[in-house]
């Protein structure tokens, strides 16, 4: 018999691997994401590919040049750098200057993720730090809306439907289906709901976002603004509205979902979407802003080891 | 027909790579000119040899005696002379004194053996432990615990009242279990009947995997008559074998950490256990083979062997025909749980269920390069024991002992579903394992343990 010509690998067990990887997630994440750009490039036009290409070519090249400085590993190939880049043209207004694109997608990367470590260690959604910082810095540029093309209502193509809510307007309101289907002026990839369900649907059916935030967060948005509605007088078609509009829909299946700074168990889940659900309300009914997710996301964030902590499972034998 | 499919909380689909060798009848492998009869094949203390070199032994003789209660007796797998002991590897990476025995190649039992029991159920529980123990069984799943200590009346007075054959067979390739019970069905319900003489107790359950349906039918038929056993189909999910899983799927009892199944009032047993045990009681036949499953891309022909206990693995392997040449991995057992092993001259044990062969071109075992985690929780999900394997495994990347006994380490039963499922390639049960090192050394910190440095 041939004897073996070189040393036998050991390893410890298991010897055998599913071919699920994280860039395969990764590319899914995004492939999810398309509905939504291209709602985006029939409502805003071929500038809000512009952003969405910027913003993630700017992801790259902030990911490849921060972990060529701190002499780390090339990343680029995990993929998350582009889904932020991505995720972040999402949510920024069609009609931004290219150059404050592309900074918020430096940021993003930089101070979102890279300061902390990179992929799996950074403690806010690092899209919503990139906006979040833009937002800041450039007020009037990230309130500044587009029409969308083919909108019927003239008289509401300069505030989007959260400012009319929150102002009071409800009168000047675009019918619930315009909001719906994305007829309505705000971020790129926020306006329809329709493109945003289709994706977030895909992500739960194949297994990389739990139901339970998504669901909580929406379901807790619905009881609110109904009781909201009602005190006011709006109507059983506020809460409709209300989760139709703004970065609700993105953000409950996109960016609360984010593997990295959600909660890992099931119960700490729930409440991670209950908490987003009220701050998110607090914000939209009482707050200085008419929109409250990006915010909301990101304190519940820092809350996410928090609740990992007291939520840990129960282990199989152990008293129940 | 529709049957209930049990299953259990947790766990993950694995593709089983079956097909192989779950069709192929099990062949009768040629004894080698020379075996290795590890004096520790059990979950215990080793036993004693009784022989000396130059002795003629003959087939099925004891040549090595249990030392104490956790312990059994070794036999001659083959008739032959004793020519010397070795100090050996052996499958799980240990060292085991061996004795050697040539082969005469004449296959002579020892006298006395082999003789059917004229009146076997009239036997007692005494003299059924009584030969159960003299035939060295001991559990052929793998785990390899003495099958005489199971059935010992237990000093707090438990009782068991289900005693479950474990069918299941959940690790990818193996197919040793699935062959005996298409062939021999009713050895493995005739010691089934013993062991639950043997523990008074008045149930019985055969529980198998829904891959394997023709074995579950076989059995149904079989059982259908007998009211006091019962066969169970279990969803094919990982790690359905596991004791305690399976213990929860047919009972939905939870056996404690740290506990035995007879707490919660079941024994559990292999269904190649249950045929060794029929042999032993009625024929006094012990335990001197079992089947092993031989397949793996770097093997010549997949194949299921009745192989002589003491075989090296190369004697296997080179009557396979397999060419070794570029063979970069061998496991011994499944490959969720079983180990690589870093040498061919390692002796087919009791708990020996299978051997894999894989050379470079194998794309079973190709495995990207460890990421960071991402959290994203999937092991958490898969773990069957509840546990949140990520955050032990970075509790022991930070050397945070403490920490990973507050994630309740001890309670993994390292089957491998977290490492399985893991996106980042992380070698969770690697880590994990390392963490129960110093968690349960003395101080909780391995400062005492001498391998921890």
């Amino acid at each position: 018999m041939e004897s073996i010509t070189r040393p036998l690998i050991l390893s410890c067990s298991p010897h055998l691997h599913s071919r699920y990887t994280t860039d395969k997630a990764m590319r899914d994440v995004s492939l999810a994401l398309v509905p939504a750009a291209l709602a985006a490039a029939y409502y805003f036009g071929i500038r809000a590919l512009l952003v969405i290409l910027v913003s993630m070519v700017s992801a790259l090249a902030a990911e490849y040049i921060s972990r060529r400085i701190m002499r780390r590993s090339n990343s680029l190939m995990d993929g998350s750098a582009a889904l932020t880049g991505a995720l972040l043209a999402m949510c920024l207004p069609p009609g931004i200057p290219l150059w404050a694109a592309s900074l918020g997608a430096v940021s993003a990367i930089i101070i979102g993720k890279q300061v902390f470590g990179g992929l799996g260690q950074n403690v806010f959604n690092p899209a919503h730090v990139g906006r979040a910082i833009l937002l800041a810095s450039f007020p009037v540029h990230m309130t500044t809306w587009m029409p969308a093309n083919g909108s019927v209502v003239d008289a509401v193509t300069m505030a989007t439907p959260l400012a009319l809510m929150k102002a009071g307007s409800m009168d000047q309101l675009p019918s619930l289906w315009q909001m719906f289907i994305g007829q309505v002026p705000g971020s790129l990839g926020e306006t329809s709901a329709l493109a945003i369900l289709l994706g977030g649907l895909y992500l739960i059916y194949r297994g990389h976002v739990d139901w339970r935030i998504p669901g909580t967060y929406l379901g807790t948005v619905f009881v609110l603004t109904a009781v909201f509605g009602t005190i006011n007088g709006y109507g059983l078609i506020y809460p409709f509205m209300q989760l139709c509009s703004g970065g609700l829909m993105i953000g409950a299946f996109f960016m609360a979902t984010d593997w990295v700074t959600s909660p890992i168990t099931k119960k700490g889940r729930l409440i991670f979407g209950l908490g987003l659900g009220i701050l998110t309300c607090l914000i939209r009914f009482f707050g200085g802003l008419a929109e409250g997710v990006c915010y909301s996301i990101l304190i519940m964030n820092i809350l996410t080891p928090l609740i990992d902590r007291y939520t840990k499972g129960r282990i199989f034998g152990r008293a129940k | 027909m529709k049957y209930e499919r049990r299953t259990f909380p947790g766990g993950t689909h694995i593709q089983d790579f079956k097909g192989f060798t779950n069709s192929l009848e099990t062949q009768e492998a040629k004894a080698p000119a020379k075996v290795y009869i590890p004096m520790s094949m059990h979950i215990g203390a080793p036993s004693k040899p009784l022989v000396a070199v130059g002795d003629l032994v003959k087939m099925g003789q004891k040549i090595g005696e249990s030392q104490g209660f956790v312990s059994v007796p070794a036999h001659a797998s083959v008739s032959g002379k004793v020519v010397g002991f070795q100090r050996m590897p052996i499958p799980n990476g240990r060292m085991a004194d061996c004795v050697v025995i040539e082969n005469d190649f004449k296959d002579e039992w020892l006298e006395g053996l082999l003789q059917t029991e004229k009146d076997p159920k009239s036997l007692d529980p005494k003299e059924l432990a009584a030969r159960i123990l003299d035939a060295g069984m001991v559990g052929m799943g793998g785990a390899t615990f003495p099958s005489h200590v199971k059935y010992a009346p237990s000093k707090e007075g438990k009782k068991a009242d289900h005693i479950i054959l474990n069918g299941i067979e959940c690790e990818p390739f193996l197919t040793a279990d699935h062959r005996i019970m298409l062939e021999r069905p009713e050895r493995i319900i005739a010691g089934l009947k013993y062991m639950m003489k043997l523990a008074d107790c008045p149930k019985g359950v055969i529980a198998i995997e829904e891959n394997k349906m023709d074995a579950f039918e076989l059995m149904i038929k079989l059982t259908e008559a007998d009211n006091t056993i019962e066969t169970v189909v279990c969803k094919e999910k990982y790690p359905q074998g596991s004791e305690k899983q399976l213990i929860y799927s047919v009972t939905g009892r939870e056996v404690p950490p740290g506990g035995l199944p007879l707490d919660v009032g079941v024994i559990v047993n292999n269904v190649g256990t249950a045929a060794a045990v029929a042999d032993a009681v009625e024929f006094k036949r012990p335990l001197i083979d079992r089947i092993v499953t031989l397949n793996g891309n770097g093997v010549a022909k997949p194949m299921n062997y009745r192989v002589r206990i003491g075989t090296l693995y190369r004697d296997l392997i080179e009557q396979n025909g397999s060419v070794l040449g570029d063979t970069v991995k061998v496991i011994s057992g499944g490959p969720m749980m079983g180990f690589a092993v870093y040498s061919l001259d390692i002796p087919v044990m009791k708990g020996t269920s299978g051997i894999l062969v894989f050379n470079e071109e194998s794309q079973v075992l190709k495995r990207e390069e460890e990421g960071p985690c991402v959290r994203c929780a999937r092991c958490v999900d898969a773990c069957p024991m509840g546990l949140e394997p990520t955050s032990i495994v970075k509790a022991a990347k930070r050397r945070d002992w403490p920490e990973a006994k507050v994630y309740d380490v001890t309670s993994c039963i390292e089957c491998g579903s977290c490492a399985y499922v893991c996106p980042s390639m992380i070698p969770l049960v690697h880590y994990i394992r390392l963490a129960k090192q110093y968690v349960t050394s003395k101080d909780g910190n391995g400062a005492v343990n001498p391998f921890l440095v």
